[in-house]
């Protein structure tokens, strides 16, 4: 990996890591590192292979065949050392609904071989770190899904770990939730190498620095945002709407060099809907916008399309088709 | 070390969390006093040729709350974290599965042997409160009480092993149950007087926990018995290790 500086070994390296369950493949063939400092999104739909590998990294399960290193420790030969520096949240983040919240983080604490007084003190830490003194006193089963989860995050981050696997952490909230949970995976990049899943591109684009995108239990992209958007950069179209004839239009889209391909269809009002195809993926925005000005067109919308999950999916495996 | 306890602690600390510990603890109290009390009324007036410590394991009802109480504190072990996902945060902290099982199994017997600790005065209210002539023997009333606790960590193994199976919690009662109950009737052939004896008569022999719990009555603690216990419950902790570690080859 070009980030990768040569003293430091990634954070996390996959070779060829095979998990079978029960004769059927959950994952295959997978291989891929991570560098220090990252947050990386797993990407892909339900059954893509994410939790089974997440699972793996965070030594529950062994791998069938293939070696992963965490932090420099073989999970399969090393597992101990790697769950000391892994926090690991399960999908639906499961937790002890018969205990109360600060009494959880202790326990846990001191199950990840804290001693007292430390972990009095990140128990302290974690509590405030994630505004959770209101509650602390209160049952885990009687909180609200916005406080299971920051306690879920407080458990996996009291023991210090150097890398945090969280899988799905915004399943399940409401909007406000997702952007404080959002928030505090951000914050904990600072420190961290982070991994989150997800089955939602806006999801996991606006907070990470590298997605993983799986398809059918193998990796078929590891790369950063703006690297995948460049990757699929020549189906970037802009859409806008102009108040100008429709002679005038079709003539300044075809003297612009940058433009492939543009189609124009009447909206409401005197306005013309455009949409544009730029040839190599550049960013229209900025010369349509100067030439409305200079024009004296009025202009009501100027968007540039986003790519949705279906659209890198499509792209990619029809890559892997041809 | 620290991890074993903390867990273990836990483990126990988890029956008194809901009323389910204190409804365990009262129900074992509540058939033995009802037994004994049931037990003392048919005696009565009888000349009885049996000490009560010997006459006591022998009931019916001893047996019942016996044979029924492991599965109810152990049925939850495993099964629970399994259902609810929490053995997936268990499983990933730094504590080894042996750890884990010793934790489970620690926790459940401590609370087996909490439940039925009251038992032990029995025999020395009866002898309070009953005519003079009834002595009770501290020796037997010890043995019955290893006895009791010999068995008690079989079924605390055995239940784990049945719990560490399975996500539902019922399967693993009733699991538990009937395995230990088929094991306590199977003793009941070495009652049988066969008219040419074969090998499966001396199994038997060894296996029935009736006559194991009556030398213990009597005080009679026989080496064979405590390591018929002692290595049945190590085997089925050995399995419940097998079985956690089964989800890396599965």
């Amino acid at each position: 990996m070009a980030e990768t500086k040569p003293d430091t070994p990634p954070m996390i390296e996959v070779n060829h890591l095979t998990k079978y369950y029960g004769g059927r493949p959950a994952i295959q063939d997978l291989s891929f590192t991570v560098p220090h400092g990252e947050i990386v999104g797993f990407l892909g739909p339900n059954g893509a292979g994410k939790s089974t590998t997440m699972r793996i990294l965070a030594g529950f399960l062994s791998a069938t065949e293939g070696t992963a290193r965490v932090a420099g420790h073989d999970v399969a030969t090393d597992s101990e050392a790697v769950r000391r520096r892994v926090g690991f949240m399960p999908e639906n983040n499961p937790l002890h609904d018969d205990m109360r919240v600060r009494e959880y983080l202790k326990f846990r604490a001191r199950l990840k071989g804290l001693d007292r007084p430390t972990s009095r003190d990140r128990v302290e830490d974690v509590v405030e770190q994630f505004d959770l003194g209101q509650v602390q006193g209160r049952m885990i089963g009687e909180l609200s899904k916005g406080f299971r989860q920051r306690v879920g995050l407080a458990d996996a981050l009291v023991h210090e770990p150097e890398i945090l696997i969280l899988d799905e952490p915004t399943i399940g909230l409401d909007p406000h939730q997702i952007r404080t949970v959002r928030q505090h995976i951000k914050e904990l990049g600072k420190n961290h190498t982070v991994l989150i899943s997800s089955h939602i591109l806006p999801e996991v684009e606006v907070t990470c620095s590298r997605l993983l995108i799986f398809h059918e239990g193998t990796v078929v992209a590891n790369n950063t945002p703006r690297g995948l958007e460049q990757s699929l950069g020549g189906h970037h179209r802009i859409t806008v709407e102009l108040q100008a004839p429709q002679d005038a239009l079709h003539e300044a889209w075809e003297e612009m060099a940058e433009i492939e391909h543009h189609r124009i269809l009447p909206a409401e009002g005197d306005f013309s809907r455009c949409a544009l195809t730029p040839r190599d993926g550049e960013d229209l925005r900025p010369r349509v916008s100067a030439l409305a000005r200079a024009r004296g067109w009025p202009l009501r919308e100027l968007t540039r399309e986003r790519h949705t999950l279906e659209d890198i999916f499509v792209h990619i495996t029809r890559e892997d088709d041809d | 070390m620290t991890a074993l306890l903390t867990l273990a602690r836990r483990e126990l600390a988890g029956h008194f969390f809901s009323l389910r510990g204190y409804v365990i603890m009262a129900g074992v109290q509540l058939l033995l006093g009802a037994s004994l009390l049931t037990v003392v009324y048919l005696l009565n007036g009888l000349a009885y040729d049996l000490p009560f410590t010997e006459k006591f394991p022998q009931t019916e009802f001893f047996w019942l709350v016996l044979l029924m109480v492991a599965p109810v504190i152990t049925m939850r072990t495993f099964a629970h974290e399994k259902a609810s996902g929490t053995f997936e945060t268990l499983m990933t902290t730094p504590v080894s599965d042996i750890q884990v099982v010793m934790a489970k199994f620690i926790g459940s017997y401590v609370f087996f042997l909490i439940a039925f600790l009251p038992t032990v005065i029995y025999p020395f209210l009866l002898e309070h409160y009953a005519h003079e002539a009834l002595k009770v023997d501290p020796g037997a009333v010890w043995s019955l009480a290893l006895g009791i606790g010999l068995y008690g960590a079989f079924f605390m193994a055995l239940g784990c092993f049945a719990s560490s199976l399975t996500r539902s919690q019922i399967v693993a009662a009733v699991l538990t149950f009937a395995v230990g109950t088929g094991l306590f009737i199977l003793g009941y052939l070495a009652d049988l007087r066969p008219t040419e004896v074969q090998w499966w008569h001396h199994l038997v022999q060894h296996i029935s926990m009736l006559r194991h719990m009556q030398d213990f009555s009597t005080g009679i603690v026989d080496s064979r018995h405590v390591m018929f216990y002692l290595s049945l419950t190590a085997v089925f902790l050995f399995f419940t290790l097998k079985s956690l570690e089964s989800r890396r080859w599965k």
